[in-house]
């Protein structure tokens, strides 16, 4: 009977304080300091999104809230339980979405999903019920009797998710959740993760992606080789950095040099230059445009694309760890057209002008 | 415990409803030891000297124990590709039993070695083999390597979780027990081998295993073999299934 009950939800989880409490967290692997002394606090019902480059620590946080790792020093509590104390009946309140679709390959939606009930303890045909209505709301009836090595990227991820669901966790780990996924499979994963968020659950997501934590988190943590480095709303975040930033397109890259002299005097700091793009904080708001313009134009740099805005969190990343979020990014080295800082960017960009 | 049980058999049950999906793991145990059993009977089996037995006769237990031995691969190849592709995480984040995920997968190879048991038997039969053993001892027979099998799988867990990638969990499984299971009296008369080796094969549990089956299905003097495999199975699994399971607490999937 106990064991049937912890399928549904318990809505006493996690009611009082942070559902996440971390204090001076830290983990190492041989002489690697994967987490250096990590502090933070999620409030039920919000999302964290934990930022930062590939290697900064983040797997290595979700596995420890997880219970899947022992922290060397530093306590956790999630949903009011210890990670380490309270492992056993911990399990009982999180969802967990790695890094990689843990699905197995050769069961079928269906198989997958019910076999992880009947290990959170349901009945066969409670585990299967549930199933069936995961798959429903992951848009996965179809593929349900399908075996997943069949499944997209997309598909994959969507029944990994609903996977981490399966007992009506209180509080969900969401590691890269849509990393390698095709922008509309982003956007549908998004989509889902907002909804989850509505329904009342906790979320931790890691992501390298600065426009996922800037649409999906309540509140960001930025962390870089064990540590973090930062904290706040996206807007704190951005306010860091300071005021509205000019970014200039020039038609050819050759103008570099050019473009940065000509701009000089109207900008509060050294020009980031990004292939073919400047950007620089503007001294004054107004009139900063056509004064670029007639500035740029006098020195003879033609202009591709001209733009005020305020700082993105790409600004904040580079101003706090002086290297972009993405420039250790392994697939980076495939793509020879653009310059790894400005991919991430692209998102945005046309969140910003479509809207 | 109630708990390791019912876990260890939806994983069991996993495995299995995974088999008949892989083509080329059934072969493995089908097609492989079918091919086996012809090449030693019709290739080497004349040249081979079995005393007042029939080669056939002498070869089948062998075959059976060798084949047996490594019935524990699938364990191995779906152990590692369970870390690696994440599905240990997902596993150990649940409140489930934790040394289901091996038992079952150990579990669900006592049911392919069964079969593949089968499939030997039945090409021994066709080619000459025949059982001289009351019925009882025969099905004794099948228990002892169906303890075997299970004891290996144990191994083969710990090679799963240790190796880097399937290829290489398949690989230290076959350099580690094959030559362990020729230089025994698994195909060939101890007696015809070079001093050194048959100091070490007299003392291999294989010719132990394989001994004792010849006593269960064909009636050669039991003496006390039978007693040596269960005492050597155990051994086996004492020492390797903690093993696996302290190694599987601390899997890190990285
Ligand atoms: N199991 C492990 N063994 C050795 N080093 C590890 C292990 N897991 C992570 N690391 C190292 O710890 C650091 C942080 O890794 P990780 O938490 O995976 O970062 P992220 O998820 O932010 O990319 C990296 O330098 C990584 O190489
Ligand atoms: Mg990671």
């Amino acid at each position: 009977m106990a064991r049937a009950a912890q399928i549904s939800a318990d809505p006493s989880a996690g009611a009082a304080g942070p559902a996440i409490a971390v204090r001076g967290v830290a983990k190492s692997f041989g002489s690697v300091r994967a987490l250096d002394g990590v502090d933070l606090d999620v409030a039920t019902g919000t999302v964290l999104g934990l930022l930062g480059p590939n290697g900064a620590g983040k797997t290595t946080l979700v596995r420890v809230l997880t219970t899947l790792l022992e922290p060397d020093s530093g306590t956790a509590t999630v949903a009011g339980l210890d990670v380490v104390r309270d492992a056993g009946a911990l399990r009982h309140r999180i969802g967990l979405a790695g890094q990689y679709a843990a699905v197995d390959e050769d069961l079928t939606g269906m198989e997958n999903l019910t076999m992880v009930g009947r290990l959170y303890g349901a009945a066969r045909s409670d585990a299967r019920r549930r199933a069936a209505e995961l798959l429903e709301r992951f848009d996965l009836v179809d593929a349900g009797d399908r075996v997943t090595s069949t499944y997209s990227g997309g598909m994959r991820r969507r029944l990994d998710l609903a996977a981490a669901l399966v007992a009506r966790p209180r509080v969900v780990f969401l590691d890269e959740p849509t990393t390698g996924l095709d922008p509309r499979s982003r956007i549908a994963l998004w989509e889902t993760i907002e909804g989850l968020v509505a329904d009342g659950a906790t979320v931790l997501l890691t992501t390298q992606y600065l426009d996922e934590a800037d649409r999906l988190a309540d509140s960001i943590t930025v962390i870089d080789h064990g540590r973090v480095i930062a904290q706040g709303t996206a807007d704190e975040l951005k306010d860091r950095v300071g005021g509205e930033r000019l970014e200039v397109t020039l038609e050819r890259e050759d103008d570099v040099a050019a473009a940065t002299r000509a701009l000089e005097t109207m900008v509060s700091e050294e020009p980031a230059v990004r292939g073919r793009t400047v950007g620089a904080p503007v001294r004054s708001r107004s009139g900063a445009i056509a004064e670029a313009v007639r500035r740029l134009t006098e020195a003879g740099v033609g202009v591709d694309d001209i733009d005020l805005r305020r700082p993105t969190l790409d600004d904040v990343f580079l101003a706090l760890t002086g290297h972009a979020a993405e420039e250790r990014r392994e697939d980076d080295a495939a793509d020879g057209i653009e310059p790894p800082a400005t991919r991430g960017r692209r998102g945005r960009a046309r969140r910003g002008r479509g809207g | 415990m109630r708990r390791l049980l019912s876990d260890t058999l939806i994983l069991a049950e996993r495995n299995l409803v995974r088999l008949p999906r892989k083509p080329e793991l059934l072969l493995a145990f089908t097609v492989q030891p079918i091919m086996f059993v012809l090449l030693f009977r019709y290739v080497f089996g004349g040249a081979i000297r079995t005393g007042g037995l029939a080669y056939v006769e002498y070869l089948i237990p062998g075959m059976v124990v060798q084949s047996i031995a490594f019935g524990g691969f699938v364990t191995a190849l779906g152990l590692n590709e369970d870390v690696h592709k994440g599905l240990v995480d997902r596993f150990r984040s649940l409140p489930m039993a934790r040394a289901a995920v091996l038992a079952g997968r150990t579990l669900a190879d006592v049911v392919t070695n069964f079969l593949s048991i089968w499939v030997l038997v039945l090409t021994g039969l066709v080619i000459g083999f025949s059982f001289n053993a009351p019925a009882s001892h025969v099905v004794a027979g099948v228990a002892l390597l169906l303890l075997i099998g299970f004891a290996f799988s144990w191994v083969f867990a710990l090679v799963g979780l240790v190796a880097s990638t399937p290829e290489s969990a398949n690989s230290v499984g076959f350099i580690a027990i094959f030559p362990l299971t020729f230089i025994s009296s698994a195909f060939v008369p101890v007696a015809s081998m070079p001093a050194a080796l048959r100091a070490f094969a007299d003392v291999n549990p294989f010719t132990i295993f394989v001994d004792a089956m010849r006593s269960l299905w064909i009636g050669t003097p039991a003496g006390n073999y039978v007693w040596g495999a269960v005492a050597w199975a155990l051994a086996i699994m004492l020492v390797f299934a903690p093993l696996a399971v302290a190694r599987y607490r601390r899997a890190t999937g990285s």
